[in-house]
């Protein structure tokens, strides 16, 4: 087993035990912050996929942004003096075995299904593919984007404002 | 070289992680971290076969866009349930069950 593979495992661990922790732990802090190890894992992994301008990506925008907002969220919904940040369940058997029979299936089309794959391809930086093709013949998809996040901004400020004028 | 199967088996741990997430979970911000780890795990298996097809770089490119998408997903969701919070003062979802009051 070579150097590669502990840090993959290690790496697969982290992630999926953090998510664990996430679904299952009751407190909404413990979750948010083993959220911030199940991201920095996918960036790992992306980074053993080669996408490292995905990676970059991923700690950029999901740790310094959708976690922040998370948090945000939390704090902003319970009263701070009551620090008992706690979460309840419901359905838990149902839950448990949805989720049981969908891992099993996902798994099972993953390991029986023989892919297509071509051989070990030389790792090279993406940045500047990604930047072409954002300019080239992803040119609509990324114009819709911004488009996109603009309406994001103004329907979310819109939303929460005090309403004063209604 | 990792095989494939392995980058999907982890895939599908976190898709199902947030599957139970979504269904389990009373607090709209954590049903909120639910989704993003089915976000995170459907971005896993583009990058991932991305890389093992010859497709080129258009897997990335996909991933790209749905963390673009989860970004102002985040954005509106926390805006409803913070509005949420201020008609209701809770954000269990079992109790946000009316329309209009």
């Amino acid at each position: 087993m070579s150097v590669t593979d502990v840090v993959f495992i290690l790496t697969a661990v982290v992630t999926v035990g953090s998510a664990v922790v996430v679904v299952v732990s009751r407190s909404l802090i413990y979750s948010v912050f083993s959220l911030l190890f199940t991201f920095f894992g996918v960036a790992v992994l992306y980074v053993f996929l080669g996408a490292d301008f995905l990676a970059g990506a991923q700690v950029l925008i999901y740790v310094g942004g959708i976690l922040v907002l998370l948090l945000f969220g939390v704090m902003l919904t319970h009263r701070l003096y009551n620090l008992n940040l706690t979460t309840e369940r419901f359905q838990p058997i149902a839950g448990t075995l949805i989720a049981a029979a969908v891992f099993v299936s996902i798994s099972l089309a993953a390991f029986k299904t023989k892919w297509k794959l071509v051989g070990d391809r030389e790792l090279e930086p993406t940045t500047q593919q990604i930047g072409e093709a954002f300019l080239s013949s992803y040119l609509l998809p990324f114009e819709i984007a911004s488009v996109l996040l603009l309406v994001a901004l103004i329907g979310a400020a819109m939303l929460v404002r005090r309403r004063t004028d209604v | 070289m990792i095989e494939l199967k392995y980058y999907l088996l982890i895939s599908a741990a976190l898709f199902s992680l947030g599957v139970f997430g979504v269904l389990t979970r009373r607090n709209a911000v954590n049903v909120l971290m639910g989704v993003e780890l089915i976000l995170n795990s459907a971005n896993l298996n583009l990058v991932a076969f991305s890389r093992y097809s010859s497709s080129g770089i258009d897997g990335q490119m996909f991933a790209v866009f749905v963390i673009v998408v989860a970004a102002a997903e985040v954005a509106v969701a926390l805006a409803i349930v913070l509005t949420l919070y201020r008609v209701l003062n809770t954000v269990n979802l079992d109790r946000a069950d009316v329309l209009k009051r």
